[in-house]
């Protein structure tokens, strides 16, 4: 061969093609001999790859049309929603005739209101409902359009000013509706990655939230201080393993000022020194106490002496106190301003219509003008909470601070439906002879750590002490009679 | 275009130009007139300039930052507190740079506050500002008489005298304002129960439920009617509180093509077939959402051919009619009673009263059983505050006055004009040779304008004419295709709806917004496309 190659070569310099032809075979002749392995063995590779199967990533199993007819007909879905009995106890209402004032009439019954979130008694009053009825002459009813798009009325910029003002912040945004406002507020700054620690006893509101944000949730004890702070370090000892990572994931604390579930106050001043310690941000939801706590009503930063601006978001709704409808945050307006295109509930719903409003700059107009409101609800308050001590079978939760506590069993059935009933029974024997009450209502299967079954009494500022003193009366004959 | 055969010639000779929805010939016997629609494609020169557009933008967006950073330029943006600056940042830089460096340049254009009703005119609060839209100032001057394009009014009942203002007053004082409490405890006024009853008359269906807010109805309910091994089927164009929903419920959410029901039905067959993934169980119920027309396109969805699926396939039908409640059908009723189906065919019909009844807040009708479980498990009832009373009685007045149960013949006048409106209104602007999105009968008119500019310009050229727009561009739309969004409304009188479309016409020869290049009757083309007129009839 090689003699063969030689001869060839001498004869066929000149013809370029022919030898590169010859070049090339004599390469192969004298590559060393690994070489030629390797390319051996990474041809065949090449020709195994070319003839096995193709991998497709969703699985078109091979079944025929007709199994595929066969299946489709044979799917039944459940039906859409499973079936209600007609004698489940949540499902008739109870119906309001008129308005939900302080004398409101329930079932057909006239009572003494101690249901609704009416704390400052402005459902009723004839100067909200004025400056109302204006608003609706000069604006009509509905806002037909989201803020960005001439749903913006002045009354609602005041308002914002007005808020911001009294609360004594740079800022204030207001939503359309009391439950969209936390469950907005949170998703706007809080992605996917970022940690959140949240008290157990967080509402319904915070809890959805949080979920929207997809976020890492921990929940601690409520009210605990020390379970937070283990939460906290055990966080930093992460953030030490992998400080680049560390650097860009938010963390918020999220709390209440006073918890609807339990109705007592969050220790705040420890809060904001935990802030300062591990670098978290605290969002605060004060639904039930703005317009309560505080000398002037500002809330639990009043009530602590707490620097506002050391609280990143303050969010309330504008349903209780403010005997309005809404909700809005106050902050500064590094952090408020984002949510004016970040908040899907603010950018992507209606306007809240100007009447609520304007309804809500006068009902702030009295809480301005007034402040011995406050003093004279947190006595009432006060007063309340000693008189329902001591009934029998029920226990009273709460703090004496707050307007709206809890009387819970004292000793459970053991079944929630039974306790339900016997709870029930109560609030009927009240609904008979005079005095308006409600169960607290939760979600049974939704809500995280399900508060027990309890009765919800509310104090306002217009109820005067006899009606007290008949409404605690009243509560202990119920639970003598049918606790017994 | 009413012949089959004219339609069929034009189908060939325009399939290059634009894309004409599908239909099928099986289809057409499910519809009892005719479904026109169009959603022109966008011109290739015109797409090639916006991006241009898009990328000059950018680049001066980074220039800017480097300048503000390098306190070159002053920098207007709120900053974080002194104590808290080794805190992690609350936003990044880059996420924020959209809004920094083009949302801010014609911000001018949105949050216009004003200080009337809504009507079809309305007066705006003059804004000026200093600093190129980083603050506004009002200087406590008024613009009378603006002509608005822009709310939602449809049907006209934004307004403060007539019969709703005098029965809302009323209510006003009898029962104040606001409830505080929700409808399980105590707030469950008896003025809520006759908004039911009277709702699911209007729509013809069992029973109904009222909600506060029309976008918490949507994320408040889905989550309560599925969850884990449920399988969501969403249009791709759906509105942010469906999708919200869905994400909330848990369940898996598979997208569709718009209106498309190719794509409906291959994801049906496919989920029924295959079950869910990996395990392979069967899904346990398939709900498919979808809306009555769609705000940012002006489509209807296609209604009979849903139904027709959902029945062959068994699934549930979700219908969220924002926009279509009041606006469509010859009754009002709504997107079902334009196609004259029976209400009972879809399970779930969803609704808002902020659109056509001037007021707030959603619903939801359908069967007993379904109201009955959302009585007792929807959110709603049970942590958010029921409807202020006012407003209740605000939607039942207007609606009243719609099915003419108050004696008069006012709602069927305000629908015969809206529907008039609607179709003068499209028919004009196609004459002139915009390109605008939707079907013949929806009151939502979008017209393209594309390129980042020109939506600053045509607002702001607009408004000195005195007429209100909206427009809308990224991230509400897809980054080149921004546009303007006409609400024509039954409050619109004729010489109103002229004087906007003279504004408009002159706006658009301006800017140059004529991209149409299909046929269109009287002028000729103005556009640099005539050249293609030749060819037309």
């Amino acid at each position: 061969f090689e003699l063969l190659f030689h001869s060839r070569d001498s004869v066929k310099m000149a013809a370029g093609q022919q030898w590169v032809l010859v070049e090339m075979v004599q390469a192969f002749y004298e590559a060393p001999a690994y070489h030629l392995i390797l390319e051996g063995i990474l041809i065949l590779w090449i020709i195994r790859l070319l003839f096995s199967k193709t991998y497709k990533l969703q699985e078109r199993s091979d079944l025929t049309e007709k199994e595929k007819e066969e299946l489709i007909e044979e799917w039944q879905p459940e039906p859409l929603v499973p079936l209600v009995s007609k004698d489940h106890p949540s499902l008739n209402y109870d119906v309001v005739t008129g308005p939900p004032s302080h004398r409101i009439i329930v079932n057909g019954k006239e009572c003494i209101n101690f249901a609704s979130f009416n704390f400052l008694g402005l459902l009723d009053s004839e100067r909200v409902k004025l400056k109302a009825l204006s608003s609706l002459k000069k604006y009509g009813v509905g806002t037909c359009g989201p803020r960005g798009f001439y749903g913006t009325f002045d009354v609602h910029l005041e308002l914002e000013e007005r808020l911001a003002k009294f609360m004594r912040t740079e800022e204030a945004i207001i939503y359309s509706y009391g439950f969209a406002t936390i469950a907005s507020a949170i998703p706007a700054y809080s992605k996917r990655g970022d940690i959140v620690f949240v008290d157990e006893a967080a509402c319904f509101s915070i809890q959805k939230g949080l979920q929207a944000s997809r976020s890492f949730v921990k929940y601690f004890k409520h009210n605990d201080m020390e379970d937070l702070e283990r939460l906290l370090k055990e966080q930093e000892i992460e953030d030490q393993k992998n400080p680049r990572k560390a650097r860009v994931i938010r963390r918020f604390i999220v709390v209440e000022g006073l918890y609807i579930n339990t109705a007592d106050i969050c220790p705040l001043p420890e809060l904001v020194k935990l802030k300062y310690k591990y670098k978290v941000r605290i969002f605060l939801e004060e639904s039930m106490s703005f317009g309560v706590l505080g000398e002037h009503g500002r809330g639990v930063t009043e009530h602590f002496g707490v620097n506002i601006d050391d609280i990143d978001l303050i969010s309330a709704n504008m349903e209780n106190a403010l005997a309005s409808i809404g909700g809005f945050c106050c902050g500064r307006s590094f952090v408020i301003d984002h949510q004016r295109l970040s908040g899907q509930g603010y950018c992507f719903s209606a306007s809240l219509p100007p009447m609520l409003a304007s309804a809500a700059i006068e009902a702030l107009n009295i809480m301005e003008e007034d402040p011995g409101i406050f003093r004279v609800l947190q006595d009432k308050c006060k007063h309340m909470h000693k008189a329902l001590q001591g009934t029998p079978g029920l226990k009273t939760v709460g703090e004496p601070l707050t307007p709206a506590l809890h009387l819970q069993l004292e000793n459970s059935t053991g079944s929630r439906t039974n306790d339900l009933k016997l709870l029930r029974a109560i609030v009927d024997y009240s609904l008979d002879r005079q005095i308006a009450l409600t169960l607290a209502r939760y979600l049974d299967k939704e809500e995280r750590f399900l508060p027990p079954p309890s009765i919800r009494v509310v104090v306002t500022v217009e109820q005067t002490q006899e009606e007290m003193e008949k409404a605690a009366q009243c509560i202990r004959e119920a639970a003598v009679k049918i606790l017994k | 275009l009413q012949s089959p055969c004219s339609q069929h010639l034009r189908y060939q000779y325009f399939n290059d130009l634009y894309k004409m929805t599908n239909h099928h010939a099986s289809c057409t016997l499910l519809y009892k007139k005719p479904f026109v629609e169009s959603f022109e494609e966008t011109p290739l020169l015109v797409a090639v300039l916006t991006y241009m557009g898009y990328g000059i933008l950018t680049i001066f967006g980074y220039l800017r930052d480097f300048l503000r950073d390098w306190k070159f330029e002053k920098c207007h943006l709120a900053r974080e507190r002194e104590e808290q600056k080794d805190f992690v940042p609350l936003y990044q830089d880059f996420e924020n740079f959209y809004t920094r460096n083009l949302y801010m340049r014609i911000r001018d254009n949105w949050n216009r506050p004003i200080c009337s009703v809504p009507g079809a005119k309305m007066d705006l609060v003059e804004r000026v500002t200093p600093d190129y839209n980083w603050t506004f100032e009002h200087t406590g001057n008024v613009l009378k008489d603006v002509i608005n394009m822009g709310s939602y009014n449809y049907l006209g009942f934004a307004e403060n005298t007539g019969t709703c203002a005098d029965a809302a007053s009323e209510c006003t004082v009898k029962y104040g304002v606001g409830v505080s409490s929700t409808r399980q405890e105590i707030g469950n006024l008896d003025k809520h129960e006759e908004l039911e009853k009277l709702v699911a008359g209007f729509l013809g269906v069992e029973s109904s439920m009222a909600f506060g807010m029309g976008f918490a109805t949507n994320s408040m309910n889905i989550p309560a009617l599925t969850g884990k091994g449920c399988l969501i089927l969403s249009d791709e164009l759906n509105h942010a509180s469906l999708v919200l929903g869905a994400r909330l419920s848990g369940s898996t959410i598979r997208v569709f093509k718009h209106n498309n029901m190719q794509s409906l039905e291959k994801l049906l067959r496919d989920a029924i077939v295959h079950g869910q993934p990996r395990t392979h169980r069967p899904w346990k119920k398939i709900l498919i959402l979808v809306e009555g027309i769609y705000s940012m396109e002006g489509s209807i969805v296609r209604l009979p051919e849903v139904i027709a699926l959902k029945k062959k396939y068994e699934a549930y039908l979700y219908l969220d009619e924002a926009h279509s409640i009041g606006a469509l059908g010859p009754r009002g009723r709504g997107v079902v009673d334009y196609f004259g189906l029976d209400p009972s065919d879809v399970d779930i019909m969803m609704g808002t009263f902020t659109k056509s009844f001037g007021a707030a807040g959603g619903y939801i009708g359908g069967k007993k059983e379904l109201i009955d479980y959302l009585r007792l498990h929807s959110h709603s009832a049970i942590h958010a505050t029921s409807m202020s009373p006012p407003i209740t009685q605000q939607i039942i007045t207007s609606m009243k006055c719609i099915m003419g149960e108050d004696g008069t013949t006012l709602g069927q006048e305000r629908l015969c004009q809206l529907s008039e409106n609607t179709t003068y209104f499209r028919r004009r602007l196609h004459e002139m040779g915009f390109i605008i999105y939707g079907n013949n009968d929806s009151p939502v008119v979008p017209l393209m304008l594309y390129m980042p500019a020109k939506i600053g310009a045509f607002g702001r050229e607009m408004l000195k004419r005195n007429i209100g727009t909206v427009v809308v561009g990224f991230p509400a739309t897809p980054i080149i295709e921004s546009r303007a969004r006409f609400c024509v409304s039954a409050a619109h009188t004729r010489e109103m709806l002229d004087k906007a479309l003279n504004a408009i016409s002159e706006v658009g020869d301006l800017l140059q917004l004529k991209y149409s290049r299909k046929n269109r009757h009287g002028s000729e083309g103005t556009d640099c496309f005539s050249f293609l007129e030749s060819h037309q009839d």
